[in-house]
C-alpha cells in the first residue's frame, strides 16, 4: 500500500512539473504578456499599446531574456514562494490567494459537513433495494437535481428564497461583516448538484455490493436484514463514495467559479475570474497553480483513501 | 437501425450548424436551409420512441431533446416576434403592450422573452454538438492508439491525459478562452481540451479489453492494417458505452457553454442565448415580479440537459437488460 501511495505521489510530481512548463509557456505566450503590459501600464483606461511602450514594458520586467533563463527564474520564485504582485489591487499575490481560499474553504467545508452524511444515507436506502418505491423518488430526484446546472439553481434558488420568502439576501458579497445567513444560497446551490451525483454513486455502489454472493449467503444463513446490511454489504458499498469524496474538491475548485460569480461572494473562484478578465495575470497564474496543486493532491487523497479502505489492496501485493 | 440515425442526426445538425454559423455567407438561401432538418426530428423522434416503447425514462428523455431540436429548427418558421427588437420593456407574463401579446413577457430590454429562448436554443444546440462531437473525434482516435498500440504510445497518451485532467475544468475553460480569444470555435476547443481526456480513457479501457479478443487475432492474421483493425474491428464493437457516455456530456457541454456564457467568456451578443438572459436578468432585474425573466431561462437549459440524462439513463437500462 505504501508503495501504491509512492508511486502516485512520483506520477503526481512528474504531472506537476509538466503542467508547471506548459503553464509558463501559456502566460509566457504574447496573448497573455499583452494583457499583462495593458492591465499594469493603463487598467481598463487604455485598450491599446503602442510597440515602443509595450517593448520598453518587456525589458523592465527582464522578459527579453532566453526562454529558459526565464523559466528558471520563474521557478527559483515560485520555490521562495514569491508569487508577484497584483496590479489590479495593489497587494502581493499570496495574501490575496491567501484570504480568498480561506472563503472559498468555508464554503468547502459546509457543502462537504452536509453532502456527505444525507448523500451517504439517501444512496445507501436507495441501494439497498433497487426498484422499490423509495428507490425510485430518490433516483428521479437525484437526476433531476444532478440535471439542473448551477446557474439554474442558482436562479431559482434566489428567486424562491430572497425574492418571494425573502428568508435570505439575494447577494453574499458580506459588505456588512461576515454573516451566516449570507452563505445558505452558495452552499445550498452547491448541494444541490453535489448531493444528487454522490447518491447516484453509492446507489450504484450499493446495488452492486447487494448483488454479490457474501450478501446472499448472508442473507440465506438467516442473519436479520439490518445486521446484513450494516455490518456486511454497508463496509464494501462505502469505498467508492469515499474516494469520491476526496475527487469531489477538484469538482468544487471549479463550481465554485460560477456560485461565487453570481452571489458576488468573495472566494477563489471569483479571485480567478476577476484576475483572467482585468489582465491580473500575475493572480491568474498563481490561482491557476493553486487550482492544479489542490486538483492533484485530491486525486492523491482519493486514491490513498481507496487503498487504505479496500482490503485487497490495503494487504496486498500493491 | 443506427446508420439510419446517424443520417438523420447529420441531416438535422449540418443545416443548423451552416444557419448558425455561417448565417451571412448563406445570403438569400438562408431562410430556407433548415427546412430538411424539421422532417429529419420528426422521423428521429418516430424511430426513437419505437425503439425505447418499454422505458418511460428514456421516452421522456427523447421528448424533450426533440423538443428543442424541432424548436431550433422551426424558430425562422414559427409565428414569433423578432427575438433582438426592443418593443416595451416589463411586460408581465400574458400582457399586452403597444398592440403585442407577450405570453412569456417581455425583458428589461423589451424583447419578447418567449421568442428569445425558442431561439436561444439554436446556438447551445449547435455548438454543443460540434464541441462533444469534436472531443469524440480526438478523443476516441488518442483512446484507440492508447488502448490497442498499447508501449509507449499508451505511456505518451496516458500522460498528456493526466497533465489536462489535472487542470479544473472551469480553470481550464478561462485559460483556454483567454488565451485564445472568445468564439464558438474556441469553445470547441476548450470543450476538447477538458473532455477528450476523460473519453480517451474511456475508449483506451475498452480497446485494451478487445485487444485480446478472438475477432481481433482474426483480424490481425489477415493482415489487416493497425488502423483498419482499429477503426473497423474495435470502435463498432465497443460503442455501446461510448454512446450512453455521449449522452451525458452532450448534458455537460450544455452547461459549459451555458455558464461560459453567463460569465461573459463564451458565444458573444446580442443573439439570443439562455446564459445571456440569466445575465442579463440577474444583473438588471433582480425583483420578485421579474423574477419569470430568470426562470424561463433557467427552465429551458435545464430540461435540455435533464433530456440527454434521461436518455443516457434509459440507453443503460436497456444496455443492461439485453
Amino acid at each position: 500500500m505504501i508503495n501504491l501511495v509512492l508511486r502516485r505521489l512520483a506520477q503526481m510530481l512528474l504531472i506537476m512539473a509538466s503542467v508547471s512548463l506548459l503553464l509558463f509557456a501559456l502566460f509566457d505566450s504574447d496573448a497573455f504578456r499583452e494583457k499583462a503590459a495593458v492591465a499594469e501600464l493603463g487598467g481598463f483606461g487604455i485598450a491599446t499599446l503602442s510597440d515602443s511602450d509595450y517593448h520598453a514594458w518587456l525589458e523592465k520586467k527582464g522578459l527579453d531574456q532566453p526562454f529558459l533563463k526565464r523559466y528558471g527564474r520563474w521557478l527559483g520564485s515560485l520555490v521562495h514562494g514569491d508569487l508577484g504582485q497584483s496590479v489590479e489591487k495593489d497587494l502581493p499575490v499570496a495574501t490575496l490567494l491567501g484570504e480568498s481560499l480561506a472563503h472559498s474553504a468555508v464554503l468547502a467545508a459546509l457543502v462537504l459537513l452536509f453532502m456527505v452524511p444525507v448523500s451517504l444515507t439517501l444512496g445507501v436506502l436507495a441501494g439497498m433495494k433497487e426498484g422499490s418505491t423509495l428507490d425510485r423518488i430518490i433516483s428521479v430526484a437525484a437526476v433531476v437535481t444532478t440535471s439542473i446546472p448551477q446557474i439554474a439553481t442558482a436562479v431559482l434558488l434566489t428567486v424562491v428564497l430572497a425574492l418571494g420568502l425573502g428568508w435570505v439576501p439575494t447577494k453574499s458579497a458580506m459588505t456588512d461583516g461576515w454573516s451566516l445567513r449570507e452563505l445558505v444560497l452558495p452552499v445550498l446551490t452547491l448541494l444541490l448538484y453535489e448531493v444528487g451525483y454522490l447518491v447516484r454513486m453509492t446507489r450504484a455502489a450499493m446495488i452492486d455490493v447487494m448483488a454479490s454472493e457474501y450478501i446472499r449467503t448472508a442473507v440465506l444463513k438467516g442473519l436479520p436484514r439490518r445486521r446484513v446490511i450494516l455490518k456486511h454489504a454497508l463496509r464494501n458499498a462505502l469505498i467508492v463514495p469515499v474516494t469520491l469524496v476526496c475527487l469531489e474538491l477538484n469538482g468544487l475548485l471549479s463550481q465554485v467559479v460560477v456560485v461565487e460569480v453570481f452571489f458576488q461572494y468573495e472566494g477563489f473562484g471569483r479571485m480567478l475570474f476577476d484576475a483572467a478578465n482585468f489582465g491580473d495575470i500575475q493572480v491568474l497564474e498563481a490561482a491557476t497553480l493553486v487550482a492544479i496543486a489542490v486538483a492533484v493532491a485530491s486525486q492523491l487523497l482519493s486514491d490513498s483513501a481507496y487503498a487504505l479502505l479496500n482490503p485487497r489492496i490495503r494487504f496486498g501485493r500493491a | 437501425m443506427s446508420a439510419r440515425v446517424a443520417a438523420l442526426v447529420l441531416i438535422i445538425w449540418l443545416p443548423l450548424a451552416a444557419y448558425v454559423m455561417l448565417r451571412p455567407a448563406l445570403g438569400a438561401l438562408g431562410p430556407y436551409v433548415l427546412l430538411p432538418a424539421i422532417p429529419a426530428v420528426i422521423a428521429l423522434y418516430a424511430l426513437a420512441v419505437r425503439r425505447w416503447r418499454g422505458s418511460a425514462i428514456a421516452i421522456v428523455g427523447v421528448s424533450l431533446v426533440c423538443f428543442w431540436l424541432l424548436m431550433a429548427a422551426a424558430a425562422p418558421y414559427l409565428p414569433l416576434i423578432d427575438p433582438d427588437k426592443p418593443l416595451a420593456p416589463f411586460v408581465a407574463p400574458g400582457g399586452t403592450a403597444h398592440g403585442t401579446f407577450f405570453l412569456l413577457g417581455s425583458d428589461m430590454r423589451g424583447r419578447d422573452v418567449l421568442s428569445r429562448t425558442i431561439w436561444g436554443c439554436q446556438r447551445v444546440l449547435v455548438w454543443g454538438i460540434s464541441a462533444t462531437a469534436a472531443a469524440y473525434a480526438v478523443g476516441i482516435g488518442l483512446g484507440l492508439i492508447g488502448g490497442y498500440l498499447g508501449g509507449w504510445w499508451d505511456e505518451l497518451v496516458s500522460f498528456a491525459g493526466n497533465v489536462f485532467l489535472s487542470f479544473p475544468v472551469m480553470v481550464l475553460y478561462i485559460l483556454v478562452l483567454n488565451f485564445l480569444g472568445q468564439s464558438g470555435f474556441n469553445i470547441i476547443i476548450a470543450v476538447t481540451c477538458s473532455s477528450a481526456p476523460v473519453i480517451m480513457r474511456i475508449v483506451r479501457g475498452l480497446a485494451l479489453d478487445a485487444r485480446s479478443r478472438g475477432y481481433v487475432h482474426a483480424a490481425q492474421t489477415r493482415g489487416e492494417h493497425p488502423f483498419w483493425i482499429m477503426l473497423v474491428e474495435i470502435l463498432p464493437n465497443v460503442r455501446g458505452p461510448v454512446i450512453v457516455d455521449a449522452c451525458l456530456r452532450l448534458g455537460y457541454t450544455t452547461v459549459a457553454i451555458t455558464t461560459l456564457t453567463f460569465l461573459g467568456l463564451g458565444l458573444q451578443p446580442p443573439d439570443p442565448d439562455w446564459g445571456l438572459m440569466i445575465k442579463e436578468a440577474s444583473t438588471a432585474a433582480l425583483l420578485w415580479k421579474y423574477s419569470y425573466m430568470l426562470i424561463v431561462p433557467a427552465l429551458a437549459v435545464s430540461s435540455l440537459i435533464l433530456g440527454f440524462n434521461l436518455i443516457a439513463d434509459g440507453l443503460r437500462e436497456s444496455s443492461a437488460r439485453e
